[in-house]
């Protein structure tokens, strides 16, 4: 496996940086341009959900960020260390180590217990069996999931499965988090279940990056960047003040 | 806030400042707080249209007060809001009339004015998840009020998409 002579981290560096991403897909009919150039720097302790409609090339934007797929041009940094020369292995690794990623089906081993797939990323990245346990039940019941070690996926509701996920993400305490659409498949209760944990990571200092069109969802954010036909078209923080200043009440008006 | 009072007091007669208490206890923090001096002027006026009568009781220690029942024509008034649907909110005319009318002005561009709306609709989006978190969850009454604000707000959100998409392609 071929490895980039470390690189002098700075403190400072952001967590994930990109400059000029361009992917386009060539599949039957005209090529689809995905992501048409996106500059983009998430810092440490942040939490961006990058929004827009459906087809917008938002999950390609976040594939690229976490090499899943790669940029036609365009570089992806992680702490200030440029990925170009990354080869598949490599990402494989980082995806262990300082990306976890959650998807929109969850996509769980089907045939491994609730435990075995939190673990699995652990013992991977060479942790050993014992603190990989630990780990797995301290997650597991932070997030409420105490009693289903034993279950398969199958077996358990999509919101429960997004916990088990979301667990796996973040087994090997990964400096990132990218979620993407992590409430698609899930009923109002899901979704809000999904928020309330997103926000109490984030809290802990956890960096999350989000791809969603749920709004109720992006809006526990403190950035949102909102991308249409493969650009950023807008990029605001949120700064969680109300906006008309009238208090929080001032908030919803019922009519007479 | 008329008929909401006639509401309360078909349950029974009740002060003005019950009623205050009533409604903040139904509908939680979510509810921008009624003043206790809108309730008296409204329960004065539904007194003077015949829709509730007042009669007043002797407080030893404090001025007298005020105790208010239902009256026939209140009942009828109530049964008639009943029997009405509501009206359902339109598109936020304001906004939209500023988006259509913004390139004949050349005072303001459209997807700039469509930005700028969508942060206002997400950080009121962000209050409204954290009047949620706040208040009780075993307050029903309050809680849908506010998922009700919620999805309305994530409608007015994806209609804000619906035109950056169609007035993008036109650029």
């Amino acid at each position: 496996m071929s490895r980039t002579p470390p690189s002098p981290r700075a403190e400072d560096a952001p967590v994930l940086r990109a400059e000029g991403l361009v992917k386009t897909h060539h599949g039957e009919g005209a090529p689809a341009h995905a992501v048409r150039g996106v500059d983009l720097a998430v810092q440490k302790g942040e939490f961006v959900a990058v929004t827009g409609p459906s087809g917008a090339g938002k999950s390609t934007l976040l594939h690229l960020l976490g090499g899943l797929q790669r940029p036609d041009s365009g570089s992806v940094w992680l702490d200030g260390e440029c990925t170009d020369a990354y080869s598949e292995a490599r990402w494989a690794v980082e995806r262990r180590r300082r990306i976890g990623i959650v998807f929109q089906f969850f996509n769980l081993v089907s045939n491994l217990s609730v435990a075995d797939n939190v673990e699995l990323p652990a013992l991977l990245a060479g942790v050993s069996p014992k603190q990989a346990r630990a780990e797995r039940e301290e997650l597991l019941a932070e997030l409420g999931l105490e009693g289903k070690e034993r279950s398969m996926p199958g077996e358990l509701s999509g919101g429960e499965q997004q916990r088990v996920a979301l667990a796996r993400a973040l087994v090997n305490h990964p400096p990132l988090l990218l979620a993407d659409e992590p409430a698609g498949s899930l009923d109002s209760k899901g979704t809000r279940e999904v928020t309330r944990l997103l926000s109490r990571f984030h809290q802990r200092g956890q960096t999350i990056l989000l791809v969603t069109h749920d709004a109720r969802l992006a809006s526990a954010a403190d950035r949102v960047i909102s991308f249409f036909d493969g650009r950023i078209a807008d990029d605001a923080a949120l700064d969680g003040t109300p906006s008309r200043g009238v208090g929080i009440s001032g908030v919803l008006e019922l009519k007479d | 806030m008329r008929l909401s009072l006639l509401a309360l007091l078909a349950r029974g007669p009740a002060h003005g400042y019950e009623l205050k208490q009533d409604l903040e206890q139904l509908l939680g923090a979510a509810y921008p707080q009624p003043n206790v001096g809108q309730i008296y002027v409204t329960l004065g006026r539904l007194e003077k249209s015949g829709l509730i009568a007042g009669e007043e009781v002797e407080q030893s220690s404090r001025p007298n007060k005020k105790i208010y029942h239902l009256t026939d024509a209140g009942r009828e008034a109530l049964r008639a809001w009943y029997e009405e649907t509501a009206d359902e909110p339109r598109v936020r005319d304001e906004f939209f009339m500023k988006l259509a009318l913004a390139p004949q002005t050349g005072l303001a561009d459209q997807i700039a004015l469509i930005n700028k709306q969508r942060r206002q609709y997400l950080n009121t989006m962000r209050d409204l998840s954290k009047l949620a978190a706040a208040e009780s969850r075993d307050n029903r009454i309050s809680q849908l009020l506010i998922e009700g604000a919620m999805l309305h707000l994530q409608a007015d959100l994806d209609w804000l998409e619906r035109c950056q998409e169609e007035l993008e392609e036109l650029e």
